[in-house]
Order: C-alpha cells, then sequence, then structure tokens
C-alpha cells in the first residue's frame, strides 16, 4: 500500500511539478505585483475590521488586532483554498478526459500556491504580533498542528467542492453565500465569552473557529490546547480527506460523462 | 506477446440533462419529473489483441464507438463488463490540440505534455530539442502557445508524442496535420515508428491511410464488431461500399460481396470517367468549327497519347 504510494508519487512527480509551475503563472500572469497582491488583500480586509469593530468589539479584548489577525488568516487562507480549488477539475477537463492522469494532482497543485500565499501572509502575521508586543516562545512551533491540519481540512473540502462543482454548476454561488455565512459564525472580529456555555460549545462544531481558537490560543494566551482539543482539530481534517477521498474514488470515471 | 488484449469488452455510456446543469435547475426538473438520462452501449462484445508491431485501424461511421473504445485502451474509461490488458506505457492523442495552456510558452507546453504522457524530466531535457527540431517551432520556443497557428499547435502535438518513443501509440484523426510536407513527414515518421516495434492504433476517415498503414483492422458499426481480421485489403474495399450503400455485413459472405461489389463498381466508374471524357471530346468535334475542333482534338492527343504526335 505505501510501496505502492511512493511509487505513484515518484510517478507523478514531474507532472505535479509542471502543474505548479502551470497554476503559478496563471495565477500571476509572470507579474510580480499580483505575488504582493494577494500578501496585501487580507491586510487591508485586517485594516478595515480594525477601524470598524475596535469600537464595538475591542476595548475589552487584548490584542485586538492580533485577535482579529488570527481570524483572518486562518479564515482567508481557508477561503482563497476552497474558493480556488472548485474549479480545478472542471478547468482542467481538457486534460483528463484525454489522458488517463489521476484527477486529485489538479487540486493538489492548485493549493500548493495558496499555500505558499499562505506562508507569506504568516510572515506578515509575525511580524503584526511583534508590533504588538506579543512574547514570543517556544510554544509558536506548536502553531506547525493546526496549520498541518488547516491544509488538509482545505484539501479535503476542496475535494468536495471540485467535484460537487463538476455535477452543479451553480455551486459556487451557493458557496459564496456560506463562506459569508461561515465568516459571521467563526468569531473572527468578536469574542464568543457573551454567548451561555452551550452556545460556546457549539461553536466548537465550525472547523475554521476550531483552527483559529487554537492559533489565539497559543499567539495571545500563550497556551497549548487539551489534548482533546489536538484530537478534535485532527479529526475535521480527517473527515473532510476521507469524504472528499470517497467522492473522488466513486467518480474516478464519471466525471468523464459531465464535462 | 500481446500487448493490447480487449477481451469481450462492453462500455455503457450515460448522456442527458445532468450535463451543464446547476443545482437550482436540477431540483426543478426533478420536480417536474423532467429529468432525463438516457444510457446506452457505445461499444458491445469488443474483442481484438495486438502483439507488438501491430498497427490496428479501426474503421466505422461516427457514432460507431471508436473513441469511446480508445478511451477504454487509454485508461480514461473502464469497461463496464469484459476485460481490458494493457502491457506497457501508452501516448494517446486524442484530439491533438487540446490540453494545451495558452497562456504558458511553446517550451513549457512540451513539458507539461510530456509529463502528462508519464515521462521524466531528464526524459524531457533530452529530447526536447529533436521534438522542437521535428515541430518547425524553433523560433517560437519562447512565444506564449496561444500565438501559434492551429497548423503549428497540432505539430507539435505530433512531435511530442512521435518522439517520446511510448510503447503503445494511439492516434485518433491525427495523421492530416499541418501542410503538404508536414503530413509527408509526418507519414514517414509513423512508418518508421512502426518499424521499431511499436503497437500502434489508427482511428481515421480516410481508408486510404489504413489500407497503408494498418495489418489489422477492427470494424466497428453502431458499437457491435463487424469484424476483427488481417485481411486490411479486403475489408478495405468492403467497408468503400458499405459507405455507399450502408448494407450492414452480417457473415463472412456478405464482406466478400461487398468487396466484391466494391470492385465492380470501381471499374464501373473507370469505365464512365472515360466514357464522359469521349463524349466531351465528341461534343466538341460536332459543336465547333473545323479549326478549334482540330485544336482541342490534338491538345486531347497531346495529354493522352504525346507519342502519336511525334
Amino acid at each position: 500500500m505505501l510501496k505502492s504510494l511512493l511509487k505513484k508519487i515518484k510517478q507523478y512527480q514531474f507532472l505535479f511539478e509542471e502543474l505548479v509551475k502551470r497554476d503559478f503563472k496563471q495565477k500571476y500572469k509572470r507579474t510580480i505585483l499580483g505575488m504582493a497582491w494577494s500578501v496585501f488583500s487580507p491586510l487591508f480586509t485586517l485594516l478595515v475590521m480594525r477601524l470598524v469593530f475596535t469600537q464595538f468589539f475591542g476595548r475589552d479584548t487584548p490584542h485586538y488586532t492580533t485577535y482579529l489577525f488570527c481570524g483572518t488568516l486562518v479564515f482567508s487562507y481557508f477561503r482563497e483554498s476552497t474558493h480556488g480549488g472548485m474549479n480545478s477539475l472542471m478547468a482542467n477537463a481538457s486534460i483528463f478526459s484525454k489522458v488517463n492522469v489521476p484527477k486529485y494532482l489538479f487540486l493538489l497543485s492548485k493549493n500548493i500556491s495558496t499555500l505558499i500565499n499562505f506562508g507569506l501572509t504568516l510572515l506578515v502575521f509575525f511580524l503584526f504580533c511583534v508590533l504588538d508586543k506579543i512574547t514570543f516562545t517556544w510554544k509558536f512551533i506548536m502553531l506547525l498542528y493546526p496549520i498541518a491540519c488547516l491544509i488538509g481540512f482545505n484539501i479535503g473540502i476542496g475535494l468536495i467542492l471540485s467535484a460537487l462543482f463538476v455535477f452543479f454548476r451553480d455551486i459556487t454561488y451557493l458557496y459564496d453565500i456560506f463562506l459569508t455565512l461561515l465568516n459571521y459564525m467563526s468569531a473572527i472580529f468578536y469574542q464568543v465569552d457573551r454567548y451561555s456555555p452551550v452556545v460556546q460549545k457549539l461553536f466548537l462544531l465550525n472547523p475554521i473557529y476550531c483552527y483559529i481558537k487554537y492559533f489565539r490560543s497559543i499567539v495571545i494566551d500563550g497556551v497549548i490546547p487539551s489534548f482533546n482539543y489536538h484530537l478534535l482539530c485532527f479529526e475535521y481534517a480527517l473527515i473532510a480527506i476521507f469524504i472528499g477521498g470517497l467522492i473522488y474514488k466513486r467518480n474516478n470515471t464519471k466525471f468523464l460523462y459531465y464535462v | 506477446m500481446e500487448i493490447i488484449k480487449a477481451d469481450d469488452v462492453s462500455i455503457r455510456y450515460i448522456t442527458g440533462d445532468f450535463k451543464d446543469i446547476g443545482l437550482k435547475e436540477y431540483i426543478m426538473k426533478r420536480l417536474k419529473g423532467d429529468y432525463h438520462v438516457t444510457e446506452f452501449w457505445a461499444d458491445k462484445h469488443i474483442s481484438f489483441s495486438l502483439e507488438k508491431g501491430d498497427m490496428l485501424g479501426i474503421i466505422g461511421t461516427n457514432g460507431a464507438g471508436k473513441s469511446t473504445l480508445l478511451k477504454a485502451v487509454s485508461g480514461i474509461m473502464v469497461p463496464t463488463e469484459g476485460h481490458m490488458e494493457i502491457h506497457g506505457s501508452i501516448a494517446a492523442l486524442l484530439e491533438l490540440a487540446s490540453g494545451f495552456d495558452g497562456d504558458l510558452t511553446v517550451r513549457e507546453n512540451t513539458y507539461l505534455r510530456g509529463a502528462m504522457l508519464g515521462y521524466t524530466r531528464a526524459f524531457m531535457d533530452e529530447k526536447y530539442d529533436e521534438i522542437i527540431e521535428f515541430a518547425e517551432l524553433k523560433d517560437f520556443q519562447d512565444r506564449p502557445f496561444k500565438q501559434l497557428s492551429s497548423g503549428m499547435k497540432s505539430r507539435l502535438a505530433f512531435s511530442i508524442a512521435c518522439l517520446v518513443s511510448p510503447d503503445i501509440l494511439i492516434l485518433d484523426e491525427v495523421l492530416s496535420v499541418g501542410d503538404g510536407a508536414f503530413r509527408k513527414k509526418s507519414g514517414d515518421k509513423m512508418k518508421e515508428i512502426l518499424a521499431s516495434g511499436v503497437t500502434g492504433i489508427l482511428v481515421s476517415h480516410s481508408i486510404e491511410q489504413v489500407r497503408d498503414m494498418c495489418n489489422k483492422i477492427l470494424w466497428l458499426d453502431h458499437g457491435n464488431q463487424i469484424a476483427f481480421t488481417d485481411e486490411v485489403q479486403l475489408h478495405c474495399d468492403a467497408y468503400e461500399e458499405f459507405l455507399i450503400t450502408r448494407k450492414v455485413p452480417k457473415s463472412r459472405e456478405d464482406i466478400e460481396k461487398l468487396a466484391y461489389d466494391n470492385m465492380l463498381r470501381k471499374k464501373e466508374e473507370k469505365l464512365k470517367q472515360t466514357r464522359k471524357e469521349e463524349e466531351k471530346l465528341q461534343k466538341v468535334l460536332e459543336s465547333n468549327k473545323e479549326n478549334e475542333a482540330v485544336h482541342a482534338a490534338v491538345a486531347i492527343l497531346k495529354k493522352n497519347a504525346p507519342e502519336l504526335l511525334k
């Protein structure tokens, strides 16, 4: 099983590299400003939120800028990755309907460029942490854990969405609405303290909120979450990948009929 | 050794309202009971096998199931019933120019296509110059692909597929790319490749090409296998006749009869042709003035039998 996987990786490594290159070039059309823009865009969102919400929520939240940034950082990565990934299968229909290649490669290669974007934004995030007088500790290493889970979760959701998009072309509009809703429900600019304990528990049903909370816990409070919390984060990623993988496996030869 | 073996392969194809549909449309159609999906068998009980060095020509009219069968061979589709065995790497050329990216340069597209066909970077580094040379695109290497003419695009696709030397080469209507000179070059290259022991499958509407290049023939009609045979000339004759009369042969005798009819028809046509020319000459001779008639007669003589004039 593992051996065949390794063989597959080796077999398709070249194709994967070329696809990543192509996606990168398509996205930035050979300009450097394009790339800078993808970093600035979440920064502008942050700035606007900071201006608007500080009056309402910022007074009793310590390190409000960092608090906000944790939310927008995670959420914008999720949005970019899944929204961009949604089209990945359909956009490559002319390839997979002619040549037999693993179809998930298209989504993965698309995710690489969003991941690089996320990395750059993360650096800016740390810069802001310094400005916000956050103390850096060894616990920051633990941020790798929610990031890994988030990558997995994004890929899983991307798989599901890209398959759905092949079946139903108006999914993209529905997903936009869903994203807006999710944005408000992920406690990006407010605190959940004012809700009853039951409602606070309900927030944990939202994977994005979980990942954001993990970030805040490390960066602002300097506390590593409980073992169970780690499990929860992992579970969400696993479930998403499992469902996505299942859809791809089931429909591997059926996608062809829809394009 | 058998390179490709299809054993009683049947492929079901579905088509209908699910294409290009939105969720809203889907639900509305479902509620109204207006949602239709039709299933049909694109290929029914197809069996054939190819050895190393064979060149199979698949013939059949539109909708005979040729492309679907090729998709099953290249692994894009899986047979609904039956079994398909493939030994070796495949370079499939199903609709040549698709799968390229307009914004990437010729060089980048070449590497991308090579990667799709399953080759390594080192291999492509080695072959790249040869490919560009053959496609005659040396001056266009760093141009965006979309700036190329459609002929150039097909030339590149053809060159890549041929020069990467696969075990199995699938050619779907591709030998008619490029201008006359390139067509000749590509035909020669194809023969060279076949001589080197590649197993090939050719789908072409040009029956002359099939006669010229293939040593085996698979004849399909509406998904049914009419014949799989190595009697190429006989079946090509029969197929040509079938294209005119549309009578589907059911047995060996039918095929022989079709081929015979075709021979008769060809003879008759030849006869008609000569008769027509004679009539034309007659007309000219009768209707024109003396001088012109003589000129016309001399012209025809010059064309048909110049030795008489000496």
